[in-house]
């Protein structure tokens, strides 16, 4: 089936495409070179063009997730939508149920989106509900900051070893990177505490933040994944942790990304940094430290940061970064969660309230704002909210519209926000406004190219899958810095939306929601003799200290409707002993 | 005043879900229009007119209107749901949800009353004249924020955990209560005139607390501050002589207030 998409204002970074009038051609789900004369054509005239949104940092299955969606009916009630039109039923504000965030995601012209957290022991779990999310490619990180294994191997001081387990673990749990949250901090917190820099070493193991990070980044380029490592740094939301971001970002620079699928450029990749950005000691001497990491991120090469961006709503924080949300938790007197994941990592999830009248989430959506403005080249920067975090992921439009209208920024500083979003930052002093070319860098193009992905998404060139996005936005026409508002409803519902070339979306309705997209994980083995041996650590802890058994634990790929292993194709599947199931398999 | 009277033709046994039986609703509309206003019953959408009888005068304004439903709705949930104006009476029992977040008017239950009567309500008058279920006054499952407003006044007995999370407003129960009225309770009145079971107060952060009654075990999180006679709350003189508590120090930021009658507590004085 071919279809066209014409005259449309193409913005395709990837391909130095700046609001250059021209036709898109598909067929068979990819891009491109030209079409039959009878290929159906959307009209994209006085519209603009995007690939497909990429979501790089987002959290959407799993555990937590699901405590967030169970201990919040408050929060389900906010958002309900009946079934109709082939949906189902669904609802949730903050933390949407699993097919109503498919849906969210796809009239938003987003078709991939990245579950940044998850804990290797409930990979199953996590899968599951990639399961009944329609729409959207996706991937799992599993965790490997505060894991027994990685750091008993990191004291010993043994990095084949330690990439010998961070393959087996990838493959066991259908994991597509190397995620760390608070490196060392999570199991401190299993004995009480926490670190509070990069340099306070783990109970029992001794290593610290720094070691982890180093050691897990030399790691990730012996394996060549396509991803660069995934760091939540220590200290999050804590006055005074700018200092340990900038050690943190250091810690890795020197070491050179060798990728084995993709063409990354990066080493690191740094996640939701808003929340890692500030001065002082203490929330009344407080002081915004964005311009500071911004000017340390604007002279280094090796990494690429998403925001985090404060969205001012009530929304379900929830993180890995189990002594964080103890301390959240002690601040706002708000319900609790908290999970141990037995010898891997742990969790916490509580309700928050952004209300703008507050000053200190006036002062975190500046900083936010700060790094978006501050920060020169988008090509190191990801659009995110850190979702459900610092926002649900349905305010992305917004935090677009910020970007592209000081005069939308000025209105709610002058107005609505605390002055302390004033005082304490520097974002009232900002007048950047970000063009539709700068957009789909931060949404798109970005995003693909430090997840490795962007052979195939976030780019309109020949050869890319057909994830296609078609705003009602006409340059042309309007004056997009005074029309906010209406920049804000287009990148909300999407005029089309296009996934493997079928239209998805028409006129921000979804008309085909019961696409599913593919999974992306990593298969691949470092030296098959030290992973014989790794193995033998792995059964004997499992039989001491798991509550399951090692012949349970790893996730078959035929519990993968659409699986596209990556990497190592002549690995064997040890496990499920079954033949992968075929691509484009539907579910 | 306008007076559009419903006759309930047989409660169903799957339950009606009627947050339209409501002034607001019922606005400007004329008496087919009235009829037509579509209910759930379980998954179905159904008219009003499938399960009332419906006459009356209908008004524009909804201040104006006066809803009296002529029998018994025991099984029909949310009538006056968040309605801001105008009166609505109920000559009979009715099920859960009855003026659940109500801002505004008048709702009178002649009968009982099922669980969340005035569920998260801001402002209006909700009186129940036989007894009403648990959580009376209390928030939505899960929220931290109830009833903010308003006067709801049980006219019988109460259930379990009334009151929990009260923010603001005023809280009359008649009779008895059962275990943890005003749990996580931080701010408002809650007054029991007659005997609590258990857990007065549990994790109470802020408000007000009278028992008139007997409170058969009290929490230990409470400080005794003394006796008082003749206590002021709200501008409301209550006679006679109270025990005085604060806390409920099992929380952080305890400053809830309870007094309780000392007839018949002198077992939970120091």
């Amino acid at each position: 089936m071919q279809k066209i998409i014409k005259n449309g204002m193409v913005y395709d970074p990837l391909n130095n495409i700046d609001g250059e009038k021209m036709d898109i051609c598909i067929e068979d789900g990819k891009i491109v070179e030209s079409v039959a004369n009878d290929a159906e054509v959307i009209d994209a005239s006085g519209k603009i063009v995007m690939a497909g949104g990429v979501d790089p940092h987002t959290h959407i299955a799993g555990a937590k997730v699901n405590v967030g969606r169970m201990y919040r009916p408050e929060d389900s009630k906010r958002d309900v939508m009946a079934r109709g039109g082939g949906m189902r039923a669904g609802s949730g504000f903050s933390v949407p149920s699993t097919f109503m965030t498919g849906y969210r995601y796809a009239q938003m012209g987003y078709t991939t989106a990245m579950e940044a957290a998850m804990p290797p022991l409930l990979a199953r779990h996590t899968h599951e509900e990639f399961h009944d999310m329609p729409i959207i490619d996706h991937a799992a990180y599993p965790l490997f900051g505060n894991n027994w294994f990685v750091m008993k191997y990191l004291k010993e001081g043994d990095l084949d070893k330690t990439a010998a387990y961070a393959a087996w673990l990838l493959r066991a749990t259908k994991g597509y990177a190397i995620k760390i949250v608070n490196p060392a901090g999570t199991e401190a917190w299993a004995w009480g505490g926490n670190v509070h820099g990069i340099n306070d070493p783990v109970p029992y193991f001794d290593v610290t933040g720094a070691d982890i990070i180093k050691g897990l980044a030399e790691v990730n380029e012996m394996l060549g994944l396509p991803h660069a490592i995934h760091l939540h740094c220590n200290d999050l939301g804590h006055p005074g942790n700018y200092e340990t971001t900038i050690a943190s970002f250091d810690v890795p620079k020197n070491i050179v990304p060798k990728p084995k699928y993709g063409d990354r450029d990066k080493i690191l990749y740094a996640t939701h940094v808003q929340f890692h950005c500030y001065g002082g000691t203490n929330w009344r001497d407080f002081v915004s430290a964005a311009p500071k990491v911004a000017d340390y991120i604007n002279k280094s090469d090796h990494l690429v940061v998403d925001i985090g961006q404060v969205t001012l709503d009530e929304t379900t924080t929830m993180t890995a970064d189990g002594p964080m949300e103890y301390d959240l938790h002690s601040l706002n007197g708000l319900k609790w969660a908290n999970c141990d994941v037995e010898m891997e990592t742990g969790s916490g999830v509580v309700p928050f309230i952004y209300a703008a009248k507050a000053p200190v989430p006036a002062s975190q959506w500046g900083v936010g704002m700060e790094l978006f403005l501050e920060i020169k080249d988008p090509t190191k920067i990801c659009l995110t909210t850190d979702s459900p975090n610092a926002g649900p992921f349905t305010r992305y439009p917004r935090v677009m519209a910020w970007l592209m209208s000081n005069k939308y920024r000025m209105n709610l500083i002058e107005n609505e926000l605390h002055k302390w979003a004033q005082t304490k930052t520097t974002v009232a002093t900002l007048d950047r406004e970000y063009s539709l070319y700068e957009i789909a860098q931060v949404t798109r193009a970005t995003s693909a190219k430090v997840l490795g992905l962007s052979d195939t998404k976030g780019h309109l060139g020949v050869g890319a899958d057909a994830d296609i996005a078609v705003y009602d936005i006409n340059p042309e026409t309007q004056d997009l810095s005074a029309e906010y508002m209406a920049v804000e409803k287009a990148f909300s519902n999407a005029a089309y939306v296009l996934k493997d070339g079928e239209i998805v979306v028409l006129d921000g309705t979804m008309v085909k929601p019961d696409l599913y997209g593919r999974t992306y994980w990593i298969n691949t083995q470092f030296k098959p003799e030290v992973e014989q041996e790794v193995l033998v650590d792995v059964e004997k802890w499992f039989k001491q200290y798991y509550s399951v058994n090692f012949e349970n634990y790893p996730v078959q790929e035929d519990y993968i409707p659409r699986s596209v292993p990556l990497l190592g194709d002549s690995v064997p599947e040890e496990i499920s002993g079954k033949e992968p199931a075929a691509e484009g398999a539907s579910k | 005043m306008s007076e559009i009277i419903l006759k309930p033709k047989e409660q169903p046994q799957v339950p009606l879900e009627a947050e339209n039986i409501s002034p607001d609703a019922f606005a400007g509309k004329n008496i087919d229009e009235i009829k037509n206003i579509e209910i759930w019953h379980g998954n179905k959408q159904v008219t009003l007119s499938d399960f009332f009888d419906v006459e009356g005068e209908p008004s524009d304004d909804a201040s104006d209107i006066k809803i009296i439903i002529d029998g018994d709705v025991s099984n029909t949930k949310r009538i006056g749901h968040g309605m801001t104006a105008g009166e609505i009476i109920i000559k009979g029992d009715t099920s859960m949800y009855v003026g659940s977040e109500m801002n505004g008017g008048k709702i009178t239950v002649e009968g009982n009353a099922g669980p969340w009567a005035g569920r998260d309500m801001k402002g209006g008058e909700l009186t129940i004249m036989g007894d009403a279920g648990d959580y009376v006054g209390s928030s939505y499952r899960g929220d931290w924020r109830g009833m903010s407003g308003g006067v709801l006044t049980v006219y019988g007995n109460a259930g379990n955990e009334i009151a929990e999370y009260m923010l603001g407003g005023k809280l009359i129960v008649k009779g008895d209560v059962r275990i943890m009225p005003g749990v996580h309770m931080n701010g408002g009145t809650l007054i029991i005139e007659g005997n609590v079971i258990a857990r007065t107060g549990g994790e109470m952060k802020g408000g007000t607390i009278i028992v008139k009654g007997v409170i058969d075990e009290f929490l230990p999180g409470f400080e005794f501050l003394g006796v008082e006679k003749g206590i002021e709350v709200d501008g409301e003189t209550f006679e006679g002589n109270f025990f005085k508590f604060k806390g409920d120090n099992a929380t952080k930021g305890a400053g809830g207030i309870i007094y309780a009658a000392t007839k018949g507590n002198a077992h939970i004085a120091p």
